[in-house]
């Protein structure tokens, strides 16, 4: 009984016998269902199975560093062109958008909702040092975060631990803690979209061209890292970007919401 | 309140169920605890007979580790693992990170030294109650060893079934070295850190439930075990 | 090879600075029944442990016969005051030390039975021993040890946890061993038990040994004042 056991767990760790590839993406992405829905097409497409490891954006990167993953997708442009200029990745490439929103309790004590821009609404929570939980964890979202504080010239740091709560989380978490203490927080629109513990937390504002999110997808330098998988890596960015994929990206909706929009329009609907 | 009583609905109507997804993530959380749990004994339980009844130079400064280690915590051992079995680190070149062999190794170096020291105190103490007859019978240390493993048996189903309560319950390790991948390494425990996450409380609390059925399953079949195991039948033989 | 007679030259042992053993010299012989008497705390069940190899002497030595050291302490057994049972059958328990002296298998289920038989065990040989009654557990430490074919026997206290007819039963067990060729040397502070066994004597007293006689010019004549007070009941250690 014993031994059977053993050859399960070792089979189960061989792999299956289909082609795979190692994704690292974020938990951002994986939670809105974007690769529940995207990833079934492309393996049936070119037979290419996709295992993805949501970590977050810092994660993510240091296992592209590492060569523990054969393809990268993450939302942070600064460490994706550093991969390549490091030798680690082959290229980047833009492969889709979504934007960042400001979520915060109903009754939106800092009147957010009548800001003209992001940094004037940050400027208005920080003005009346209503909770705000940050994410705290260097991800792609945090960094987004930390540069519309910048553009309001405003240092949320000194605040730390009063009105300015920095988790260390990820964006679940983040918003989980955010519902329980009632604070504005910052959040990409995918996850915001398909999380089911909203309580009494609400979209506030939007729309801001410095909101938008831009996400890279960029396959491992098999000359760096021979051990990766390179051809698949490359049928899958390849596909990523393809009047397919792109279709296929436009399509994910969640509750009628299209949540991410293919950086390449595709020339027939 | 709401979402307790929502997530008992949910927990019984996914076991009623056989919820195929559920099943198969049971499973693979079974197997791999199992496995780490009977690889983690078959070190220890040897380990702690060997430090029970072998004096050697330093044995206390063993046995004052071994139970330090039992506080080993779990992501620490994750991130130790991750950064051993990475691509880029010494053991890359196995290719077993964000395998269930890895969550495995990550399992049993947390139960090792739970089944070491826990097993180790318990042979001791029976061996100060059999050790002159055990010397005046004319055994050898290591026959010495495997009479204490036999008849402490029964305590030490129990030492065994702690081990287990450490790997089925651990989140931290298994979720850095196996990464919680869909239909390959995603567990019980890392399945509810997810629906944590994406705010699915009561479906989070639900598998937890079912973690805590499965928990007590194993303990009642360990406790038939232990209970029923009297010595061996043997033909007489007259001559 | 015998390894009988042991040489005891003077054999010391010391704690807290006090001598529980005291320089003894000894030579005992094959043969009569040996009963090491003495009062509580004299150091008879330390002087069993330094004859029989679990303790050694601080000065002195302990020799027996032989070239072999290993088939000396196969030759010698053991029996405790609180037998240690093992967590299994009573057959289980016997075939046990068989295993450990390494006896044929193919010999095995034969001292078995016989030994059983010769304890009263036979009938519920697959009883868990430690499920036995003291008197039972006892005569099973004897039988595990009569299965070894032992040329001395060690006995420490046998049956002083033991109610009268346990106690009966183990004497007789202990007489048939004998009868048998088992030399016997067997510690008690029970009066009628050493006048029930002893050939000879041995009277101990605060570590030294202070008479030794055989049996009944022992009880009848005492030549010690120790001993004399001890056999009047005055002697408490």
């Amino acid at each position: 009984m014993v031994m059977r056991l053993f050859a399960v767990v070792l089979l189960l760790s061989s792999g299956a016998a289909a082609e795979t590839i190692t994704l690292a993406s974020t938990t951002s992405t994986e939670n809105s269902g974007l690769f529940a829905y995207l990833l079934p097409q492309f393996e049936r497409d070119t037979g290419i199975a996709v295992q993805v490891i949501a970590v977050g954006t810092g994660q993510a990167i240091r296992l592209a560093r590492n060569g523990d993953a054969d393809v990268v997708l993450v939302h942070h442009r600064a460490s994706e062109e550093a991969l390549v200029v490091d030798g680690h990745g082959l290229a980047r490439h833009d492969v889709m958008a979504n934007d960042f929103v400001i979520v915060g309790p109903a009754d939106d004590p800092a009147e957010i909702g009548a800001a003209d821009t992001a940094a004037d609404a940050f400027a208005r929570i920080a003005g009346t040092a209503v909770p705000f939980a940050s994410r705290g964890d260097d991800s792609g979202t945090h960094m987004a975060e930390r540069a519309v504080w910048q553009e309001a010239a405003i240092d949320p740091l000194p605040a730390s631990g009063g009105w300015y709560r920095e988790l260390g989380a990820g964006m679940g978490a983040t918003l989980n803690t955010a519902a329980a203490m009632a604070a504005y927080t910052f959040s990409d629109r995918a996850t915001w979209a398909t999380f089911a513990n909203k309580v009494s937390l609400e979209l506030l504002f939007e729309g801001d061209a410095a909101l938008v999110n831009a996400y890279g997808v960029i396959a491992i330098n098999p000359a760096r890292h021979p051990h990766v998988n390179a051809a698949a890596a490359r049928a899958f960015v390849d596909w990523l970007l393809s009047p397919v994929g792109q279709g296929a990206i436009a399509g994910f909706e969640v509750n009628g919401e299209q949540l991410f929009f293919p950086a390449y329009l595709a020339a027939t609907d | 309140m709401s979402d307790l009583t929502e997530a008992f609905g949910l927990a019984l109507g996914l076991v009623i169920s056989l919820d195929a997804a559920l099943l198969e993530i049971v499973c693979r959380s079974l197997a791999i605890s199992l496995a780490a749990v009977v690889l983690a004994s078959a070190i220890g339980l040897p380990l702690g007979a060997a430090i029970a009844v072998w004096r050697f130079p330093g044995r206390s400064a063993v046995v004052v580790m071994l139970n330090a280690l039992m506080a080993l915590p779990p992501v620490f051992v994750g991130l130790m693992l991750y950064v051993i079995l990475s691509r880029a680190g010494p053991l890359g070149f196995l290719g077993l990170l964000f395998t269930p062999t890895a969550m495995i190794l990550a399992q049993c170096v947390l139960v090792l030294p739970i089944v070491a020291a826990l097993s180790h105190r318990m042979l001791r103490d029976l061996y100060q109650s059999y050790r002159e007859q055990l010397c005046s019978l004319g055994a050898s240390l290591l026959q010495v060893a495997v009479t204490l493993l036999w008849d402490a048996r029964a305590s030490l189903v129990t030492v065994v079934m702690a081990g287990f309560g450490r790997a089925i319950a651990e989140v931290g390790a298994v979720l850095i070295v196996g990464g919680n991948i869909a239909h390959a390494t995603r567990v019980m425990t890392t399945t509810i850190a997810l629906e944590t996450s994406k705010g699915n409380l009561a479906l989070a609390l639900a598998l937890g439930m079912v973690l805590v059925l499965v928990a007590i399953g194993v303990s009642a079949m360990a406790a038939i075990l232990a209970g029923a195991a009297p010595p061996r039948p043997r033909a007489l033989r007259w001559g | 090879m015998a390894i009988l007679p042991l040489e005891l030259s003077e054999v010391s042992l010391h704690a807290d600075g006090r001598a529980l053993l005291d320089a003894i010299s000894l030579r005992i012989e094959a043969g009569p029944k040996t009963i090491i008497l003495g009062a509580n705390g004299a150091g008879k069940s330390l002087l069993l442990r330094v004859c029989h190899g679990l303790l050694s002497p601080r000065r002195g030595g302990v020799q027996w016969q032989g070239p072999d050291a290993a088939d000396q302490r196969r030759r010698q057994a053991m029996v405790f005051q609180d037998p240690v049972m093992l967590r299994r059958s009573i057959y289980a328990n016997v075939a046990y030390g068989l295993a450990i002296h390494r006896v044929p298998r193919s010999e095995r289920g034969r001292r078995i039975a016989e030994v059983l038989a010769r304890t009263g065990l036979a009938d519920f040989a697959m009883r868990a021993a430690p499920t036995l009654s003291g008197g039972e557990q006892q005569r099973l430490a004897l039988a595990r040890v009569w299965a070894l074919q032992p040329e001395v026997l060690f006995l420490d206290e046998p049956t002083a946890s033991l109610d009268p007819g346990a106690t009966a039963a183990v004497e007789a067990i202990v007489e048939d061993m004998h009868a048998q060729g088992c030399k016997l040397v067997m510690t008690t502070h029970d009066m009628g038990q050493a006048r029930r066994l002893a050939d000879e004597v041995i009277f101990l007293h605060q570590g030294r040994v202070d008479e030794r006689a055989a049996a009944a010019d022992f009880f009848a004549n005492p030549q010690s004042e120790t001993a004399n007070a001890f056999l009047e009941g005055k002697l408490l250690w």
